[in-house]
């Protein structure tokens, strides 16, 4: 495990929920493809239904709603972490393929594939010899 | 006769090196509070209700056989190990702020536990741990004779 901050980092760039929540930025992990970009969220507490994915243009912004953390019957004692929703906004510098984006959600964390449109696809050329 | 001598402001002056020094250590001392390291890892929040504690952290994305609790007595140990993607040749990580590796973290719980009731869940990456208090623990009721 790294030395990095391992503390959720709260995210002051959203505008205030009404619900008295606070937001978090969620960890991400993106690495591409050749024909894909695919990015991984950590957003523990999410599931299936309280997730939105949402890409206008090339904008980018996952969102997740988490209910609130408490044990039922029991008082918190002590406390090292908050729980709250997640956001967070990415610009795409690609063209997506938005018709076959794919995500899932398991364990708390957000799977997304976005896949290139198959225009802007690299393609090989070949060279003839002279 | 003993204005601001000119060798009063140069013993100053010699000083300063030794002031920044001193500036720079105190304030790597300071620099990583309220930062969490490895050691901190997972945060945890602790709640209670009469006779038992339930502790719960944040695991996003792990497989149930990769995270292990137990508890000898009134220690906690909750340890694991989080796994990146694997990537195939050619790919790269264009971003990588996911925590992965090894983590182990001990707690000193206030009560003995009953181990044998200790109970966990994990759902949507949370994980849960209820920790019984031992019965032979419990505060016992004395009762006063008159």
């Amino acid at each position: 495990m790294s030395d990095k901050d391992l503390q959720k980092s709260e995210n002051t760039a959203v505008s205030e929920k009404i619900r008295n929540v606070k937001t978090f930025i969620p960890r991400v992990d993106i690495y591409e493809t050749r024909e894909a970009l695919f990015l991984i969220a950590d957003m523990p507490g999410v599931d299936e239904k309280t997730v939105d994915v949402e890409l206008e243009k090339n904008i980018l912004t996952i969102a997740g709603r988490v209910e609130n953390g408490r044990v039922k019957e029991h008082a918190l004692v002590f406390s090292e972490y908050e729980v709250g929703d997640y956001e967070r906004t990415f610009t795409l510098s690609d063209e997506i393929d938005r018709e076959k984006i794919k995500a899932s959600v398991k364990q708390g964390v957000l799977r997304l594939e976005l896949p290139k449109d198959e225009k802007v696809k690299p393609k090989k050329i070949v060279i003839n010899a002279a | 006769m003993f204005g601001p001598g000119i060798w009063r402001m140069k013993s100053f002056a010699d000083s300063v090196p030794e002031i920044m020094d001193l500036q720079r250590e105190i304030n790597r001392l300071f620099s990583n509070v309220g930062q969490s390291t490895a050691l901190d890892y997972p945060a945890i929040n602790v709640w209670e209700k009469d006779d038992s504690f339930v502790v719960t952290t944040e695991l996003p994305g792990m497989e149930p056989e990769n995270i292990n609790i137990s508890v000898t007595g009134a220690t906690l140990t909750i340890s694991g190990v989080a796994k990146a993607d694997p990537l195939k040749e050619g790919e790269t990580y264009l971003r990588q702020e996911r925590a992965v590796g090894n983590f182990q973290r001990n707690f000193q719980l206030p009560f003995q536990v009953d181990s044998k009731k200790v109970e966990a869940k994990y759902e949507k990456g949370v994980l849960n741990i209820t920790l019984p208090r031992l019965q032979e623990d419990l505060p016992k009721k004395i009762e006063i004779n008159s």
